[in-house]
């Protein structure tokens, strides 16, 4: 047979090597379902920020980070003006009704709006901080909302979703996860 | 006849406007602190750190909340004196690498920063063997049969009658 020529062989190795980059990502996206905003989590398995939040309204105890330890927990971002927010709301309603510890920051939102909200629509949240500055959800490296941390029984976070929780994230993600960090 | 404005004026009416758009700056006043020295900074570093809702622009281009957020902090933290290089381990340390516009070098980033230079080399290799094969092993010409050897012949007869 015929030596292959190497001005034949590179130009379709290159090809070869590129189509099959293309391809893992283009099966990432389409069957895995994988959103191409969603950013790496520089906070995943690290300790959550320390934080000292006031309450809303004045009312409760706010939440700060030393709150987050010694159980499983969730830690849900969220705002009275975020549509999402209203969207994934039901979701923790029923994660709260099924036992699931859920802490809230409440983000750049009046104190007036986010009680509202919480009457009309229930409060899961077993403590809320008023985060009107924004900086604490900065120091969570948070840039999308709603977002959602499961923070593990040592105030270790690992898990984050940016956007809105599906029943399938609860279903095949968070419960899963919650339930090997309470073994 | 005199000519349109907009025909004596033209090269003027473009230069003004493509000097009025530089100074469409997301800063904002109110962000920009008295000490110049330290705004210079603040300008610098702000273009080195992504906007991660707009994730093209740096937060010194956007208008985006976050950015108006992350530039204040750039600010604050410059006026506590803090350097260039703690200000972006500050922000990267809460968003990741992905924040910072130059890309750090890492084992994550080797093949984005040594890409180009691989690439470099292995044209090199490719442009020293074509032409050290060119050079040790030419193409021996096969001496012709004796069947060709009269074709040709045949030919340059013919060119030649004619």
């Amino acid at each position: 047979m015929e030596k292959a020529r190497p001005a034949f062989v590179f130009p379709v190795a290159i090809f070869v090597f590129l189509a099959a980059i293309f391809g893992i990502y283009l099966y990432q996206v389409g069957i895995e379902g994988k959103v191409i905003s969603d950013l790496p989590s520089a906070l995943l398995n690290k300790p959550v920020p320390t934080f000292e939040l006031p309450p809303i309204d004045g009312e409760g105890v706010g939440l700060s980070s030393t709150q987050l330890t010694g159980k499983v927990s969730l830690v849900n971002v969220w705002a009275s003006w975020c549509p999402p927010c209203r969207v994934e709301h039901p979701l923790l309603m029923r994660m709260a009704q099924e036992g699931v510890t859920i802490y809230g920051i409440n983000y750049k939102d009046l104190p007036a709006a986010a009680t509202s909200f919480l009457t009309e629509l229930g409060n899961p949240f077993k403590s809320l901080g008023a985060d009107r500055a924004g900086r604490a959800a900065i120091d969570w490296g948070v840039y999308g909302y709603p977002e959602t941390f499961v923070i593990d029984r040592t105030g270790f976070i690992r898990y984050r979703h940016v956007g809105p929780i599906s029943a399938g994230d609860i279903n095949d993600k968070i419960y899963p996860l919650i339930k090997a960090l309470e073994k | 006849m005199m000519r349109p404005l907009i025909q004596r004026f033209g090269l003027l009416f473009l230069a003004a406007y493509l000097a009025a758009g530089p100074a469409a700056l997301a800063v904002e006043p109110g962000e920009i602190l008295a000490d110049s020295k330290l705004e210079a900074r603040a300008r610098e570093i702000s273009t080195g750190l992504r906007c991660l809702v707009c994730q093209n622009q740096s937060i010194d281009d956007s208008n985006a909340e976050l950015a108006r957020d992350l530039r204040l902090v750039v600010r604050e933290r410059l006026v506590k004196g803090d350097t260039n290089d703690q200000i972006f381990d500050f922000v990267a340390a809460r968003y990741g690498d992905f924040v910072l516009l130059r890309p750090p070098f890492n084992a994550k980033t080797i093949l984005l920063w040594g890409g180009p230079a691989g690439v470099f080399v292995i044209g090199l290799i490719g442009v020293f063997i074509y032409f050290r094969r060119r050079g040790t092993d030419p193409v021996e010409a096969a001496p012709l049969t004796a069947d060709e050897e009269r074709r040709l012949n045949a030919v340059l007869d013919k060119e030649t009658e004619s």
